[in-house]
């Protein structure tokens, strides 16, 4: 799998309102600027058609920063 | 596995009606105008069109009827069965396609029922509609609709600028010539509470307490009679089983995916339905949408797409359509179905 850089700048491509390098590792995701249950299924969507991990609502639910969502995704490539 | 083939059926015609009230989700200010571009973005819903209180899916899917009735100019004592696809009856009890029996003037011979399903439910429909015929009845109507929006509240965002009503009619009839379609019909009953309206049915009766709006999350308040919308759970569950059932049903009926000349998804919304149609690797050609006017319009998404898409691709041509329903249940199916030379009514609008 590819490392946390792309990984942030991957989610940063899908939502066009945010500006280029907004986004950290550390970024809370739920704190990105009009954050609302789009925005996660947006990431659901990423998630699945790059990584072929899908993730349901209790994984998200895990997670507070793209670290820990990069974390989990790896997890699952790596289980399965 | 509920993998099957019906053969002897031919699908002669497709009309819709919808309401002609048309309601902007640009104008939607029970969010802010940021939320509602970034609603309309994805999920394409920018329009849909919503009945006037005391309209019904079955007023709708009657003047659709009717209309197709005059085009095909069938003979009413050859109808043998109707069957009312639908979320929104008229009443609890009786089921309205007793009522629609009547009024349709179709004969006492006719065997007439609801089947309560949403998005799935018109390949269900068709699968019972077309093996009832297969048994040598003559002519059946299939109508299929909701007014959904009669059951959102203004107040809850996730469901409420997502709904359009839309009521339709599918003329289909015994034929010998007819070609054999196929369908893989799947549930799974333990995503019932995915899509849900708590209260009113026999297991949590209507009460006072169910008409209380309460606040559930941000931009979220409804009442236990207003439909409850889950929506990762629909997401996940969409793209976790739609594309194996499918492809499931590729490979039952030895169809390559290129034979198809059309895929026509239910009209979910559009984020879900681009990810169906890149994990199948379609063309874009080849997956007509109706959402960005008429919104998810439940069971009627499939012929309401049809009619708003196809109708020029379809007139005098023999096509092969492989329609996939998927959603409130949880319930889906997909269908592979030839289309020969079927009557596209245009659209009609209701006052």
């Amino acid at each position: 799998m590819e490392d946390i850089a792309a990984f942030v700048k991957k989610i940063e491509n899908e939502f066009d309102e945010l500006e280029k390098g907004t986004l950290t590792p550390q970024t809370n995701y739920r704190e990105i600027e009009n954050w609302s249950s789009m925005h996660a299924l947006i990431i659901i969507a990423l998630i699945d058609s790059e990584f072929d991990v899908l993730l349901n609502g209790d994984d998200l639910k895990e997670t507070q920063t793209i670290q820990d969502l990069f974390n989990l995704v790896q997890s699952k490539t790596n289980n399965g | 596995m509920a993998k099957f083939s019906i053969e002897n059926i031919e699908i002669k015609g497709i009309s819709a009606a919808v309401p002609k009230r048309i309601y902007n989700n640009i104008e939607y200010d029970w969010i802010s105008l940021k939320e509602r571009e970034m609603f309309i973005k994805t999920t394409g819903v920018a329009q849909r069109h919503v009945a006037n209180f005391g309209t019904t899916t079955s007023d709708l899917c009657e003047r659709a009827t009717n209309e197709l009735l005059k085009k095909l100019n069938w003979n009413l004592e050859e109808i043998d069965v109707l069957i009312f696809v639908s979320q929104s009856r008229d009443y609890v009890i009786p089921s309205s396609a007793c009522i629609l029996q009547h009024k349709l003037n179709l004969p006492k011979s006719c065997i007439a029922f609801d089947l309560n399903m949403g998005c799935s439910g018109y390949v269900y429909g068709l699968s019972v509609i077309s093996s009832l015929l297969n048994s040598q009845l003559k002519k059946g109507l299939l109508l299929v609709g909701d007014i959904s929006t009669l059951h959102t509240s203004h107040k809850d965002k996730s469901a409420f600028p997502l709904f359009g009503d839309a009521g339709t009619c599918t003329a289909i009839e015994f034929n010998q010539n007819g070609e054999k379609s196929y369908y893989n019909l799947q549930t799974d009953g333990e995503g019932y509470e995915a899509i849900i309206i708590r209260d009113g049915g026999a297991r949590n009766y209507v009460s006072e307490v169910s008409l209380k709006s309460k606040k559930i999350s941000d931009g979220i308040e409804r009442n236990n009679i207003q439909l409850e919308l889950n929506g990762i759970a629909v997401f996940n569950f969409s793209l976790k089983e739609v594309t194996p059932n499918i492809n499931e049903l590729l490979e039952f009926s030895n169809t390559q995916k290129d034979e198809i000349d059309f895929f026509i998804f239910h009209q979910a919304n559009k984020l879900i339905n681009e990810s169906i149609r890149k994990k199948l690797k379609l063309p874009i050609e080849k997956v007509p949408y109706s959402i960005e006017k008429y919104g998810n319009t439940s069971s009627a998404s499939i012929p309401l797409t049809i009619l708003h898409a196809l109708p020029k691709q379809l007139e005098n041509k023999n096509k092969k359509l492989l329609l996939s329903g998927f959603g409130v249940g949880l319930s889906w199916g997909s269908a592979i179905i030839n289309f020969n030379n079927v009557v596209c009514l245009p659209l009609i609008e209701m006052d």
